[in-house]
């Protein structure tokens, strides 16, 4: 495996492991894991270092819905022009373009179902292009970017101390 | 007048019993004490032994194993270590690799005779021996040779006695390797004598050299002196399933048969099904969660020698296992009294040298099968505890 490898699957897994622990980790200099790094950002590899937040745990309401979304394609533009007028609104997550029954997938976050609901009603189905929308709430999260929530498969089951 | 069989009266506890219970009675201590993986096992196992009970797969097996299993089995001795046997009569399913010690022992010793034993190793074997009517003779390893035994080592213990020799690598406690020239040296020895090669590599998966692991078995005029013993406890994850496996010429795997047909008569099936999917998947995918494992371990391997290393716990550089054997000789305690006090004083489990032989003096064993987060924390506990030992 290479050095840029090594090095995304240990970020993927703590984005704060600094340089130096790195570079013990995988047995190089310091220096070229603080190059690779910035290679890896400079190409856009790495475009940003976020945290993962279990929201079920967070006090306060945040619902988040996922909406289907059918729209026409512009000529010459395809679906890009309408992606963006779609992604603009801050309260976007994550546009994704889908083959099969629909055309986009629109992660969208709201304080109460109301306000999502007012969001996919007044911001959403009125843009040019939007055929329809369906919108279906978030309930639970069991697992979000490979990591398996509030789950007590994460705990030390083992003897503490075995030959 | 004690009840039980003398050899069993005679047997000491094991050197990890005292930590164990110790251990157990603190909330927040941290071990590094664990000899096995801290990964569960990978789902597509599991989910394959709860498909194959819901279908009904509760019933006994082949006493050989399922031979689908010993296909696999054969087909991965091939294509990972480049060793060949004959799934029908060469391959033997085992209750864990630790079966496969204890069948192998009995199968090929008389009374009295000789187990030549490279030490320190793990706890099992040397109580093997002598449960199976033999006397293990102790060949001492250190650091300065990196663990590692070579032929010169080996020859002057040989007697008309000497029967077998157990090769326990890559080896538990020390981390230790033999790589193809060292066994080489050994093979040489050993080709024209009749001496059994019983050959541990349950960690043959988990080696981070420039070197793949080697068999011995895979050297000329060895492959018919030799039973490979494995498993897939450590390279799949599989602790607490218990299977393993031998693999061996065709009248030593015999002798062993016989033994487990009357004794364990087969592995659970649900376990067989489990690691057939283990093979099946890891044949198609070339070992990718095997492999990710090991990169995982090998960096904090790295992590933990160097930082023992600086804290002046003289550390050699382990290339197999999940284990790293610092020396604590500089702290002017023993190693069962720097792991006690290690583990009253600041609540980090490790365990002393000397629970794996005499030659373990001087040392403690420390595992990597723990998270990262963890090590972190046990390191700098460690290191308060051994600066405030050396001002005294």
């Amino acid at each position: 495996m290479e050095l840029k490898d090594e090095i995304i699957e240990i970020l993927l897994k703590d984005a704060r492991t600094p340089a130096a622990e790195m570079a013990v980790m995988l047995g190089v200099d310091e220096k070229a894991v603080r190059e690779c790094v910035s290679q890896l950002e400079k190409e856009k590899i790495i475009v940003a270092y976020s945290a993962v937040v279990d929201w079920n745990r967070v006090s306060g309401d945040l619902v988040q819905a996922l909406i289907e979304v059918r729209v026409t394609p512009q000529r010459d533009r395809g679906f890009d022009a309408i992606a963006q007028r779609i992604y603009g609104f801050s309260e976007v997550k994550s546009v994704y373009l889908m083959s099969g029954g629909y055309d986009l997938t629109v992660l969208v976050e709201g304080k109460s179902m109301k306000e999502v609901a007012f969001f996919v009603a007044e911001k959403l189905s009125t843009i040019e292009g939007v055929l329809s929308t369906a919108t279906h709430f978030v309930l639970r999260k069991y697992k979000d970017n490979g990591l398996v929530m509030d789950f007590d498969e994460n705990g030390d089951s083992r003897l503490a101390v075995s030959p | 007048m004690s009840r039980l069989n003398q050899t069993v009266e005679k047997m000491a506890p094991s050197g990890i019993r005292k930590f164990f219970d110790i251990v157990s009675e603190m909330d927040d201590a941290i071990s590094l004490g664990v000899g096995e993986p801290d990964f569960v096992t990978p789902w597509n196992i599991r989910e394959a032994a709860i498909y194959s009970m819901e279908k009904g797969g509760t019933h006994y097996t082949s006493n050989w194993g399922t031979l689908e299993l010993r296909e696999a089995i054969a087909q991965y001795m091939y294509r990972r270590f480049n060793l060949t046997y004959d799934p029908r009569k060469e391959v033997l399913v085992t209750v864990g690799a630790s079966e496969g010690i204890d069948l192998a022992l009995r199968a090929v010793l008389n009374p009295g005779d000789e187990v030549l034993l490279p030490e320190p190793s793990y706890v099992s074997y040397a109580p093997g021996i002598r449960l199976s009517g033999g006397v293990p003779v102790g060949i001492p390893t250190n650091m300065k040779k990196n663990f590692r035994i070579e032929a010169a080592d080996m020859e002057p213990l040989i007697t008309p006695r000497t029967k077998a020799v157990i090769l326990p690598y890559p080896n538990n406690p020390t981390g230790a390797v033999l790589e193809k020239e060292q066994l080489e040296g050994l093979a040489a020895l050993l080709r024209d004598k009749e001496i059994v090669v019983i050959s541990d590599e349950i960690y043959g998966e988990l080696t981070y050299g420039a070197q793949r692991h080697c068999s011995i078995a895979e050297l000329p005029g060895m492959w018919d002196k030799t039973v490979v013993l494995s498993g897939f406890s450590k390279s799949f994850a599989m602790t607490g399933w218990r299977l393993g496996f031998a693999c061996g010429p065709k009248d030593i795997l015999g002798g062993m048969f016989k033994i487990h047909q009357y004794t364990m008569l087969c592995a659970p099936i649900m376990s067989q099904a489990g690691a057939l999917e283990g093979l099946r998947s890891g044949l198609e995918n070339n070992f990718a969660d095997v492999g990710k494992m090991r990169r995982e371990y090998n960096r904090r391997r790295r992590y933990l020698v160097a930082a023992f290393n600086q804290m002046g716990l003289e550390c050699f550089e382990p290339l197999g296992a999940f284990y790293t054997f610092p020396c604590i000789r500089s702290t002017g305690l023993s190693s069962d009294q720097f792991c006690e006090r290690l583990l009253r004083e600041e609540k980090v489990a490790v365990v002393p040298g000397t629970a794996f032989g005499a030659s373990g003096e001087g040392h403690v064993r420390c595992s990597y099968a723990a998270s990262m987060e963890k090590i972190k924390e046990a390191l700098t506990r460690i290191e308060r505890f051994v600066s405030r030992v050396r001002k005294g």
